[in-house]
């Protein structure tokens, strides 16, 4: 899906001339649209022929408790990280309270955590050969485990807990900057009615922020949709291990496809749902005038509530697993730090970096594609192209291997009837299928935040352009872009965190003897020897944390610009 | 402005990062190479590829997922570089070749080195080492006499609440099931499975490892797990208290041999370097290759003669299940759906 901000970029209203004339627009955008779309259909087609029909033996059998749990994880996730995220967004900007500026961005930081890693130290420290629980029984004078209950960190609660953690900066993200472009003159009418603090917080910025905490929710619970590593490794028996299962044991790709796509429609029912409770509703900025909110001072046991609400879901997100891995990294620091790892660096660093600039690019095309010359069709090429981000990566790399090796060995058939040549695979097997494989995977990051900003654009700006001479071309660069660089660069930044982070597409699409940083984490912690390796999860981590650093003075200083609108 | 100051040496930092993306893009095809796509751990294969490069000269080139390899081999088809494919479970070998992606070799070198149970009958595949699927058994809370011998008695109502294991999808304990399902049938199998689902200390979870681990904590006192991994945890200076805890226990079915998985290798149909990918087989079953992959990783060697590591002679005598092990991947598919049905992983 693109994000349920479309109908903030107000197709209808944008499309000043009629639409025949942005032909050459639209065709490009359908074009790239589709070929990003590729590989979920390439799924579609797979689940097409399923070696055997799986559905009997899985309603009969484990279907109603993988429905129960991925049922349970995305309930559980969604809160979670709607509370979290919402809260500590509203704590940051609105009220003021001793290490906000601080909070502000190192709420950030568990988006640079990936959620494999954190499961791992966390069943680490949880389970009992660890020192909490080593402590309690040194404490108590416990014997073994079954003389005390202790709850069990594999388990569905534990992975809630692991992925919310991890997951809520989405919607703090964008919490943050929706609530910061709320004027506070919006806020002050509430109060001048006499609504309290608290009361303008849920009725009106609330409403406002809507769109926004919507995208964020969407994505985190997209991205536990698609989440193996730690599901499986909780062993948290969901419909993405269902898919695993049904497609590597029984050797049934088409039935795993058919799991796939039923969950990835359920994803796009929700979003249609939450798209028709607030139909029609747009909310441009009507007036040119932007006032910073003042903000509410707390004092007392507010302000230090106020404190740990925001300091908790960084230590745990954040801070405990960096320094459990900071202190493996040190230990391990002369088995770790070789010239390979230092070619797998290379290898994250330049991957993510392209595979952001062109996901961003792609995203940038299609959003401005669809506010010229909107239109059905091209709506729904462009939900399908981000619908990648709620596909497991594993199953996603199988769809970008169908299309790839198609055209490789298509390409090599013509040559060979035409010019008696073999070009072989040219594209299969090179870094330009991983790229791909991002770009697909991570679209809907982009596009979300592009099609979000360009949609706060007044409609009116693109006339004044259009009437004072200027092409569409010329409105993109000239009046669109520099408006929206701020959000632009912040799509670019989550994107390449995320694309450092992953890790099933890699291992599949991969040449031979390459590795990344992800890779060679998940080779030693396949083998519990995540020591081995802290120093490359640590550099993931940390190639993360400077990109949300740079995010978090971005969003600041939209918030300066904020005039502008 | 601040933010735009950033926003230029970002994405001056981006463009410059974009440019250096590795030119990886033509596959290895020259002459003196030959292409790996492997299920297994690329530590675990790294040190014998090495030694075949350092015998041969061929360079070995290497792909390692734990997932997918078959489907890209599908999807690349005739023009795939790859020339052999490395797993580490009979039911993925024989996925392999019901998918196409193989093709039959026969060479006197690896008909004769490897027992017939052990390699496809046609040449699609050809076992590399053997491991054993054993019980760990606690020494503290099991006494030797009152250990389990069979897999049939883990069934046994005694041992309620006092069984780990991994999951029951996953290829070793499915391997294992479908080897009960080829000796007692399928309604035997359910009988057994619900037994032992029954006999669970907790829900199936983490590797093998960790159900070694759980005995030492007292989790549970017998739990199923391959051969190699007592050798590797006794390596392992974090791991060896757990590998003390136990004592391994050679189960056999009733009458017969103990169940054994193997890692095996498939010539690809595509395989482009041919000669050399043959090459590679043979040296794998050569006593440098097979005593190379007992010292590095405790396996059993596949073809006879090859004198057994003092390490694994001290463990106990193996007595192979004669079951060939294309039996065993034909009730595959039932062995899965049983897992479904008797809802062991729950």
């Amino acid at each position: 899906m693109t994000s349920i901000t479309d109908d903030l970029t107000a197709n209808e209203g944008v499309a000043i001339s009629p639409r025949r004339r942005f032909t050459a627009w639209r065709v490009g955008a359908l074009g790239v649209a589709l070929a990003v779309s590729m590989p979920v259909v390439a799924i579609a087609w797979l689940a097409l022929f399923p070696r055997e029909n799986i559905w009997p033996h899985l309603a009969a059998t484990v279907l109603p408790r993988y429905l129960a749990n991925t049922a349970l994880l995305m309930l559980g996730n969604g809160i979670c990280v709607l509370v979290i995220g919402t809260g500590t967004a509203w704590l940051v900007t609105m009220c003021r309270f001793p290490g906000r500026r601080l909070f502000a961005w190192a709420l950030l930081l568990p988006l640079a955590m990936p959620a494999y890693i954190v499961a791992f130290v966390y069943t680490d420290l949880l389970e009992y050969a660890g020192p909490v629980q080593g402590a309690l029984r040194a404490l108590f004078g416990w014997q073994s485990a079954r003389d005390y209950t202790f709850p069990e960190i594999r388990s569905l609660g534990g992975a809630v807990f692991v992925m919310s953690f991890v997951l809520y900066p989405y919607v703090y993200l964008l919490g943050r900057a929706a609530f910061q472009e709320q004027s506070s003159c919006a806020l002050e009418v509430s109060r001048t009615l006499g609504r309290g603090a608290w009361r303008t917080f849920v009725s009106v910025a609330l409403p406002l922020a809507r769109p926004a905490l919507a995208v964020g929710t969407t994505l985190a619970l997209m991205e536990t949709l698609a989440d193996f590593g730690t599901v499986d490794f909780f062993a948290v028996n969901t419909l993405t291990l269902g898919v695993f299962n049904v497609w590597l044991n029984m050797g049934n790709a088409g039935g795993a496809a058919q799991i796939a796509l039923v969950m990835l429609g359920a994803v796009l029912l929700l979003v249609a749902l939450e798209r028709a409770s607030r139909h029609k509703q747009r909310h441009f900025a009507m007036t040119t005038r932007y006032r910073p909110h003042a903000g509410f001072t707390l004092t007392g046991w507010r302000s230090a509530g106020a404190f740990v609400a925001c300091a908790l879901p960084i230590l745990i997100g954040f801070a405990l697993p960096a320094a459990i891995l900071l202190d493996y990294a040190i230990r391990f620091f002369a088995l770790s730090w070789s010239g390979a790892y230092l070619e797998h660096a290379r290898n994250s660093l330049s991957l993510s970096a392209t595979a952001a600039v062109v996901a961003v690019t792609v995203a940038a095309f299609i959003a401005y594609g669809r506010r010229l010359a909107g239109g059905p069709v091209l709506a729904v090429t462009s939900r399908l192209a981000g619908a990648g981000y709620a596909i497991p990566g594993t199953v996603l790399a199988i769809g970008v291997i169908v299309p790839f090796a198609a055209f490789d060995n298509g390409l090599d058939a013509l040559m060979r009837a035409q010019f008696g040549v073999s070009t072989g695979l040219l594209l299969s097997g090179t870094v330009a299928a991983i790229i791909f494989a991002y770009v697909v995977r991570f679209l809907a990051v982009a596009l979300g935040a592009v099609e979000a900003s360009l949609g706060r654009i007044r409609p009116t700006m693109d006339m004044a352009a259009r009437s004072l001479g200027v092409g569409p071309a010329g409105i993109l660069r000239r009046v669109h872009l520099p408006l929206i660089r701020g959000s632009l660069l912040a799509a670019a930044i989550i994107v390449f965190v995320d694309c450092m982070k992953e890790l099933p597409a890699t291992l599949i699409l991969r040449p031979f003897n390459f590795d990344t940083l992800a890779t060679q984490v998940y080779q030693f912690a396949s083998t519990e020897q995540l020591e081995y390796s802290a120093l490359a999860a640590l550099t993931i981590v940390a190639a993360g944390i400077v990109p949300v650093i740079l995010l978090s003075h971005a969003v600041g200083g939209a918030r300066a610009d904020g005039d502008r609108r | 402005m601040f933010s735009l100051r950033y926003v230029h040496r970002t994405a001056l930092a981006l463009a410059v990062a974009t440019m250096t993306v590795p030119a990886v893009i033509a596959p290895a095809t020259a002459a003196d190479e030959v292409n790996v796509y492997s299920y297994r751990q690329p530590s675990l294969i790294q040190p014998l590829f090495e030694a075949f490069t350092g015998a041969t000269g061929v360079k070995v080139n290497l792909v390692s997922a734990d997932k997918g390899l078959i489907e890209r081999l599908q999807q690349e088809g005739a023009n795939s570089p790859a020339d052999l494919l490395f797993t580490v479970d009979i039911g993925r070998l024989n996925d392999a070749r019901l998918a196409g992606v193989t093709q039959a070799v026969k060479t006197d070198a690896l008909i004769e080195g490897i027992a017939s149970q052990f390699h496809d009958p046609d040449g699609h595949w050809y076992g590399l080492t053997l491991r054993a699927r054993l019980a760990y058994v606690s020494k503290d809370r099991v006494a030797a006499a009152d250990a389990p011998k069979t897999y049939e008695e883990l069934a046994d109502p005694k041992w309620r609440g006092r069984i780990c294991t991994r999951s029951g999808s996953h290829d070793y304990q499915v391997a294992l099931t479908a080897a009960y399902i080829a000796h007692h049938g399928e309604a035997g199998a359910e009988t057994w499975l619900r037994g032992v689902k029954a006999n669970l200390a907790r829900k199936p979870q983490g590797n093998d490892r960790a159900q070694v681990k759980a005995i030492k904590e007292g989790v549970c006192d017998i739990a199923l797990g391959n051969s190699y991994y007592y050798g590797l945890m006794l390596d392992n200076p974090d791991q060896k208290a757990w590998a003390e805890a136990v004592t391994p226990v050679f189960l056999t079915f009733e009458g017969q041999g103990t169940h054994v998985n193997l890692s095996g290798v498939s010539l690809t149909r595509a395989a482009p370097n041919r000669a050399n990918a043959i090459r590679l087989m043979e040296y794998l079953i050569s006593d440098e290759a097979q005593k190379l992959y007992a010292a590095l990783n405790y396996e059993y060697p596949i073809i006879s003669g090859v004198d057994r590591a003092p390490f694994l002679v001290a463990m106990g005598d193996l007595k192979a299940d004669e079951l060939p092990l294309a039996r065993v991947a034909e009730h595959r598919a039932e062995a899965l759906k049983l897992i479904d049905k008797v809802a062991y992983n729950e």
